[in-house]
């Protein structure tokens, strides 16, 4: 019944927007939409990013706001996943890459000459495409984060956070009675689930994932689904994805980048039904990508 | 109807499987080929050696001669005590129709000089035995124990042998008594090297490559994993860790003798250690083994895939943290493997130790890194150089206990990186 009155509200607002405006041009790169939210957890101002020579990413200007999941979506090769890894300076392994603007985490610039990696892997938390567990047991997966950082003092708090950890990721269930087999031998969704177990047990206020479903079965990737709508009612989440329908499902709001442009920021279901952008309703109708 | 694609397909398939079949026939040639190699390799070498894990014993009543061994209650006098004369008398009274002066120097020249040392421990540890008569086996001279063996022909001219008829007489009669016969070969593991064949051992040899090879290995591996490590994970990739790596590369091909006269002038000539100790040489064979390691490591650190390191600075662990909790234990079987193949390379190795002394002939088996030492190659090049047709077997059983080190090192990097290798 609810899906219907929404479906209906959808309808309503799609022709009434389409109604109004014309796209913009494919040619006009600038961003359109609304990219700074209020009360932002992470703010972005023209981000520029080189790889070498190549400039991967064009002055990019985007808000992560508190308790929203946004998507990134686009073609290969657009950039959003080099953006992404910017947020928590995955990029600085990188001895050619250069970030050139402005990333703030609660208003602290993190790539100021001050700030530490470390405290920052920790505050931005990153889930990877493929599930990647450390070739340990279960437990000490989950509990490795907890204890380089010294959030845990004993034993039984480790127990504890492990606990809590698995059990906001959904895997508790599944595992409890195998914490010291190897994170290796589980399938590959609950690879992954263990893999955001392991992150949100650092206790981080932003989750990066890169397309983590990508390896993933569809039921696999229904639970990954469900646990992103219920994380973020504790955290921000990033998530870069190329499925167009996990997008519309899982997210508030949605960026669309071609070529290294941030082509169009907006609310999911803005973006889906009424893209401002002439690229973006190319892409989202399917017409290429 | 002109040819359809699968009738083409169908005539180039004899072809194909022809080619195919043809490689396989060169693989198994190219493996028996090799095989046929190491087989003759190994029966040659063991053809050779397996005589020499025996040796022949004379056996003798010693009557320790209270005369001719003067006061017994003195140590230090007991060891220059006049042995050899208590060895030839109880020789001589064997063959009482021996009378000349120059036969009894033949007789006397069947048992080894060094008999009377056996004798002299013997006595030593039992002072007691004094004016007792002890049966003992004493090893034989080298000519005797050729001739036992059937190295040499007794049925040649007696100007083409080192026996004479008297002494082969000597020799059966001590036959037909029982009183020679070859045992198990104990000197030969026990001792250092000799001039006389049947004094010869392997043990001195050993002990100077095992403790070249504990400096080796604890210089070696420690830097070379360190250098590793540093330069893969740690440095930054610009044009001095270039020519580094091409300088490691280098090095790896230099030829080991270079090494050898640097470890002289650096070494010796420079900081002033010791000639012919294996502190020099393990030092040498470092920096032979340095670059084989300082590669196969970084190979090794290059082979774990980047998604544990990903994993690991995603959760906020340090760059160190990275390397020390999750990459390294996933490359220690790799390292382990190339610092025990470097190993096996240094501990087969003669030309650096050339240079520093370790060449000499040295009697004494080392009991440290100080000590004048040889190594087990060094020991076979000595002792294939040596006339003596008794240290032509040892040569080969010399080969065979280095070859058994080897295969043994080499098992053992095999076992480590089974054991050691994690699956993900």
């Amino acid at each position: 019944m609810i899906i219907e009155k929404e479906r209906a509200e959808l309808e309503n607002k799609r022709e009434f927007i389409s109604k109004k405006e014309p796209l913009v041009s494919r040619e006009n790169r600038k961003t359109v939409g609304h990219p700074i939210v209020e009360n932002p957890r992470m703010t972005c101002r023209n981000v520029n990013v080189y790889y070498g020579d190549k400039h991967a990413i064009h002055d990019v200007t985007l808000d992560i706001g508190r308790n929203e999941v946004i998507a990134m979506i686009g073609p290969s090769g657009c950039g959003k996943s080099t953006f992404l890894r910017c947020l928590n300076r995955m990029n600085d392994t990188i001895d050619f890459c250069r970030i050139t603007g402005a990333i703030s985490l609660d208003g602290k610039n993190i790539y100021d000459k001050d700030v530490d990696v470390v405290p920052l892997r920790a505050q931005v938390g990153m889930v990877f495409q493929k599930p990647n567990p450390f070739p340990k047991s279960i437990y000490d997966n989950v509990a490795y984060g907890p204890k380089i950082h010294g959030l845990v003092q004993n034993r039984v708090e480790t127990d504890e956070i492990v606990e809590t950890s698995l059990k906001k990721a959904g895997l508790w269930e599944e595992v409890k009675d195998r914490l010291n087999q190897p994170g290796t031998s589980l399938s590959g969704g609950q690879q992954q689930r263990l893999c955001i177990a392991r992150t949100i047990a650092v206790g981080p206020e932003v989750i990066l994932m890169d397309e983590p479903c990508s390896a993933l079965d569809p039921i696999a990737t229904a639970r990954i689904e469900d646990l992103i709508d219920e994380l973020k009612e504790n955290f921000s989440i990033a998530i870069v994805t190329h499925s167009m329908q996990q997008a519309s499902r899982v997210s508030q709001r949605t960026a669309y980048f071609h070529l290294g442009d941030l082509i169009e920021v907006g609310s999911t279901d803005q973006v889906f039904l009424n893209p401002l952008h002439q690229l973006t309703e190319d892409y989202v109708t399917g017409r290429f990508g | 109807m002109s040819e359809t694609n699968i009738d083409i397909v169908k005539q180039g398939l004899e072809k194909r499987y022809g080619a195919e079949k043809r490689f396989r026939i060169y693989g198994v040639c190219a493996i028996a080929a090799s095989l046929i190699f190491l087989a003759f390799l190994f029966i040659s070498i063991g053809t050779n050696a397996y005589t020499a894990f025996q040796q022949t014993f004379i056996r003798l009543s010693v009557y320790f001669d209270p005369e001719i061994l003067g006061d017994t209650t003195n140590k230090e006098s007991l060891a220059s005590a006049n042995f050899p004369a208590v060895v030839k008398q109880s020789l001589l009274k064997m063959f009482p129709e021996v009378q000349s002066r120059s036969e009894k120097k033949q007789l006397t020249s069947l048992i080894s000089s060094g008999a009377s040392y056996y004798v002299r421990d013997m006595f030593i540890e039992n002072p007691a035995l004094v004016g007792e008569t002890v049966q003992v086996w004493l090893p034989a001279d080298d000519d005797v124990d050729m001739l036992i063996k059937g190295h040499v022909e007794r049925g040649v001219e007696e100007g083409e042998r080192r026996l004479n008829n008297n002494q082969l007489g000597w020799i059966e009669k001590l036959e037909k008594d029982g009183n020679i016969e070859k045992r198990f070969n104990k000197i030969f593991f026990t001792t250092g090297d000799s001039r006389e064949p049947e004094l010869a051992g392997i043990f001195g040899a050993v002990s100077g490559s095992f403790f070249t090879m504990i400096v080796t290995l604890l210089f070696s591996f420690p830097i070379g994993v360190a250098a590793a490590i540093y330069l893969e994970e740690f440095a930054k990739k610009n044009r001095w860790t270039d020519i580094i790596e091409v300088n490691i590369n280098n090095l790896a091909a230099v030829p080991s003798i270079v090494f050898g006269l640097l470890g002289l002038a650096v070494f010796l000539n420079f900081f002033g250690m010791p000639r012919s100790a294996p502190l020099v040489g393990g030092l040498v064979m470092t920096l032979m083994t340095l670059p084989v390691i300082i590669i196969a490591s970084r190979a090794a650190l290059k082979s774990v895939p980047p998604s544990i390191r990903e994993a690991a600075l995603g959760v906020g662990a340090s760059q160190m943290q990275m390397v020390f909790h999750h990459v390294l234990p996933l490359a220690l079987p790799g390292m382990l493997t190339g610092a025990i193949i470097g190993m096996a390379r240094a501990l087969g190795e003669t030309a650096p130790l050339l240079m520093i002394g370790m060449v000499a002939f040295i009697v004494d088996v080392p009991s440290g890194f100080t000590d004048p030492a040889t190594a087990l190659p060094v020991q076979i090049f000595l002792w294939a150089d040596s006339p003596e047709r008794g240290f032509l077997e040892k040569t080969s059983a010399a080969i065979m206990v280095l070859l058994t080190f080897l295969i043994a090192m080499n098992a053992l990097a095999v076992i480590l990186r089974k054991k050691f290798e994690k699956r993900w």
